[in-house]
């Protein structure tokens, strides 16, 4: 897989390969953004409001005068912790549940199946929105719903790919060794489902981050004063109509081009897993 | 004189710089049959395609021509490929649900085949055809869907389009690898017909000697890319001229050989990877007969006559060095495993299906019951209810040293667990691709035989021994090792836990027959040395006889016939055993009457009344025949012992 991604020079590597730089660039601005960004992404400056981009503030400055160039790469971080941490937990949660349902089949698997099938048809957003009102809007919670919402799909794909792991010999060949169930299930057919399932994690993280910025946007996810993307977004997006662009552009920017990098990854993958 | 249908002269092929074909030359005469032998990884299937100018786009012709009915190929235009293509020439594939559109009918893409030419009245010339290639009911057929059909029909219907355009060379590649042995012998009997009526050249690829043998007028031995001999194919393979081809049929199980009579013929070492750099004669380093002349000169084309041999030297070769033969296990008369009215019924769409319908079976230690019978036979559910795998049908028994044996193997103690083992048809599925060959075989000698530390390590390199695997291969993964290899650390985990009982699912079917050889020798004396039991399943009867001590033939999931095997290969035996036989022999063949009927499908009387050619009337559609278990030979027909029939087996070792 690793040969297949960063072998010779084709068309399809290439995106893979900026998709990726676009990706460590958003990561890197997570880990290190706030400590370097030119001005504090929280400090308002009431006298230097909805200035426009300039070589002091080169994003130019929000209704408070925060500078927008600084808040948009201290903003990576709370994305890419929510968004990431939700797609993690679903795929353990989303890889248990596929393993089990995949390999015990019978009545296991047609409750849990049925069970996934009806968190698959509810819509995404109104799901999301109906638990954040229950449980009150954070960071947390926004984690929590997003992996909740992403397990049975998660599990739904890894369910396949153990379902025709099993119609191999090696499995029958472990049960005949008296293998234990869990043994045959995390060590015998884990490791040969891993790809289909990295490539399913990294779609998932694209979706992820997709779903974090809505609900922030709405105002159920990350709150006020964070430099999310989405929250700047709502923020100021009244603004547009006063020709004060900046201050919603660059956030729209970066969410879209998180999201491309990401999905630029996803594809270089599913076909390196091909 | 007109020209040869297809003429190759000195044609080299490279997948980019690796050269696959070496200055191939071969004629075929009009109508003639040229058949292309060699082991897998030798280069026939690219000289199928190079033939045709078909090479995908990485391949190269760099040297050579091809000449079809006297026309130059290599200097054809596009537009003038594409006539050659839809006009003159065809190709089959091995696997024919590949070779159809699964979202057209029959109907449609045989008239295309007719449309492409201009015909008229294409749907009526579909039918005609499918007549011609002896399906039954073509009208039927033509509204039917690729799927809706066995493999045989549709390796027909391939056929049936492929002769559409009466071509002038058909090139056939591996036409019935994968389809059972009745069914091949009626689809080689079908080509040789079409062949004769239409005057048709075909161009025979396959690893498979006898059938080749039987088919063709001349052979031609392929070895890394090279045609090392060619010539009269009776004469090629019964008394070859280059040592390569005279260990090839060496390998094969054939002429009635038996385990007793001691191992079979193997050759040492492998094809060279393709790439690698080649010695003056490629053969050369797995030669019995080299002598510094064949390091240093490239061999001659030494010419017979029209009989081609590419070496220095002339037969008769030196025998190759005896296999020392451990003496054949001695199968005891104590019974090891017992099966008694063993049924598995399967809900079905149709109702429920048999299948495996009243199985009885005995095993005593160290021998062997050989198990033969089609795809859908019950073979391998068979298998799967001795294993434990899946529960038979309550009613049936099993018994394991005279004690009862649960029926699934949660319901086994680990030691009835450990008694049996099974090596699985495919390594690749049967082996954990993510790990490496160590782990595979110390797994269960941790599980089954309760081995740590010191005493693990030890087994362990007694069990890679005892298979002939080395250090370098344990740290490997599956991928890494070639088709041999990967069957023998598969056996070396079936034995891991000191089994008594091993069965077999056709475990050499995917081999080269030199590769067959060694395994099969493996198997022989793994059971002289553990004195283990087999139950040997396979569709070649060659194999079978050569390792079975009895023979169990099996026919939509019952059993037809048990015996020992020389008396069930020999007859007087049940019809349908009697078909299977002439399949694999020349002489005379045993049509049977249409395909064998869906399993389910037959309620009362003989599950094989309706193919039966010795079919005696109304009592065998009514009446169930007996059948004895514990005789010694039984075999369920209705017809009287006197009147069984007996195959002419004269020719039956005409493989050798």
């Amino acid at each position: 897989m690793t040969q297949k991604l960063f072998g010779s020079f084709s068309r399809k590597r290439t995106s893979f390969l900026f998709g990726l730089l676009v990706l460590a660039f958003w990561v890197a601005c997570a880990f290190v953004g706030p400590f370097v960004v030119p001005q504090d992404p929280y400090a308002d400056d009431l006298m230097n409001a909805l200035a426009p981009p300039s070589a002091e503030h080169w994003f130019g400055t929000d209704q408070i005068g925060r500078d927008v160039f600084s808040r948009v790469i201290a903003g990576a971080r709370p994305i890419l912790s929510v968004a990431p941490a939700a797609t993690f937990l679903a795929a353990l949660c989303g890889t248990m549940l596929g393993l089990v349902t995949g390999y015990a089949g019978g009545w296991v698997d047609t409750v849990l199946s049925r069970l996934v099938e009806v968190i698959l048809a509810l819509p995404l957003i109104v799901v999301a929105l109906l638990v954040l009102v229950a449980l009150g809007p954070s960071s947390l919670n926004a984690t929590l719903v997003i992996a909740l919402v992403f397990t049975p799909i998660i599990a739904r794909t890894v369910r396949s790919a153990v379902l025709a792991e099993c119609k191999l010999d090696y499995v029958p060949a472990a049960q005949l060794r008296d293998e234990t169930a869990l043994h045959i299930m995390f060590v015998e057919i884990l490791p040969n489902v891993l790809p289909p399932i990295v490539v399913e994690v990294t779609v998932r993280l694209g979706y992820a981050i997709f779903t974090v910025a809505s609900l922030s946007f709405l105002g159920f996810g990350i709150q006020p004063p964070s430099p999310d993307w989405g929250l700047s977004i709502a923020e100021n997006y009244g603004l547009i109509v006063g020709g004060y662009g900046w201050t919603v552009g660059f956030a729209a920017l970066a969410t879209a081009s998180l999201v491309i990098g990401v999905n630029l990854v996803a594809e270089g993958l599913q076909d390196a897993a091909r | 004189m007109s020209p040869p249908a297809l003429s190759l002269a000195g044609l080299s092929v490279s997948y980019g710089r690796t050269p696959i074909l070496r200055g191939l030359s071969f004629e075929i005469a009009p109508g003639a049959c040229f058949g292309l032998v060699g082991e897998s990884g030798c280069g026939k299937s690219t000289a199928a395609f190079a033939a045709l100018r078909a090479l995908p786009p990485a391949g190269r012709v760099t040297a050579g021509q091809i000449g079809i009915d006297g026309q130059d190929v290599l200097s054809l235009s596009r537009a003038g490929l594409r006539q050659l293509w839809a006009r003159r020439v065809s190709m089959v594939y091995q696997d024919p649900s590949r070779a159809l559109n699964p979202t057209l009918t029959v109907g449609v893409q045989l008239a295309e085949a007719f449309t492409v030419l201009g015909a008229p009245d294409p749907m009526a010339r579909a039918e005609a055809m499918l007549a011609r290639v002896q399906v039954p009911s073509p009208r039927r057929l033509l509204a039917a869907y690729p799927h809706q059909l066995s493999g045989g029909t549709q390796q027909r219907v391939v056929i049936a389009m492929a002769l559409a355009k009466n071509p002038s060379l058909l090139v056939l590649d591996e036409p019935t690898t994968g389809l059972d042995a009745t069914v091949e012998a009626e689809i080689l009997d079908l080509v040789d017909a079409l062949r004769r009526e239409q005057g048709t050249a075909v161009l025979l690829i396959s690893h498979n000697l006898p059938m080749v043998a039987r088919m063709c007028d001349r052979i031609g031995v392929l070895y890394a890319g090279i045609l090392v001999e060619q010539g009269e194919a009776g004469e090629v393979l019964g008394a070859p001229s280059h040592p390569y081809t005279a260990r090839l049929v060496a390998c094969l199980p054939g002429a009635g050989r038996r385990k007793r009579d001691g191992p079979l013929q193997t050759i040492a070492g492998g094809l060279p990877a393709p790439g690698a750099a080649l010695a003056p004669c490629a053969f050369a380093p797995r030669c019995d007969r080299r002598e510094a002349v064949c390091l240093s000169t490239p061999p001659p084309e030494r010419w017979t006559g029209l009989h081609m041999a590419l070496c220095h030297f002339t037969p008769p070769f030196p025998a190759p060095p005896g296999l020392s033969a451990g003496a054949p296990a001695e199968a005891g008369a104590r019974p090891v495993l017992a099966a008694r009215h063993l049924s598995k019924t399967y809900a079905g769409p149709g109702g429920a299906v048999r299948a495996v319908d009243d199985a009885s079976l005995t095993l005593a230690a160290g021998e062997t019951l050989g198990l033969v019978g089609e795809s859908g036979s019950g073979k391998t559910t068979l298998a799967r209810l001795l294993l434990g795998l899946t529960a038979p049908d309550p009613g049936g028994t099993l018994t394991l040293d005279d004690a009862a044996l649960g029926p699934t193997i949660r319901s086994r103690s680990r030691n009835d667990r450990r008694a049996i083992q099974i090596i699985f048809q495919n390594p690749d599925s049967a082996l954990n691709r993510a790990q490496r060959v160590r782990s595979i075989l110390t797994r269960p000698l941790v599980r089954l035989a309760g081995l740590s530390g010191r005493a693990l390590t030890a087994a362990l390199s007694e069990l890679a021994q005892g298979v002939r695997l080395g250090e370098a291969h344990l740290a490997m993964r599956p991928r890494a090792l070639s088709g041999g290899l990967k069957q023998r650390a598969a056996i070396a985990r079936a034995f891991a836990g000191r089994p008594r009982v091993v069965i077999c699912d056709e475990p050499t079917s995917a081999l080269d027959v030199s590769v067959q050889a060694a395994i099969l020798n493996l198997l022989a004396g793994l059971q002289a040395r553990d004195g283990v039991s087999y139950v040997f399943i396979s569709h070649d009867l060659a194999v079978v006889r050569y390792l079975a001590d009895r023979i169990a033939v099996m026919y939509l999931g019952q059993m037809l016939e048990v015996g020992p095997a020389e008396d069930v290969l020999a007859g007087p035996h049940h019809p349908y055993t009697a078909a299977l036989v002439s399949a694999s022999t020349a002489a005379t063949r045993i049509r049977l009457k249409g395909e064998m009927p869906a399993p389910g499908a037959v309620q009362a009387g003989c599950v094989f009344q309706a193919n039966c050619p010795r079919k005696i009337g109304p009592v065998c559609e009514n009446v169930r025949p007996p059948f004895d278990p514990d005789a010694v030979h039984p075999v369920r027909c209705h017809l009287p012992a006197g009147e069984l029939p007996r195959v002419d087996r004269r020719l039956a070792g005409a493989n050798s």
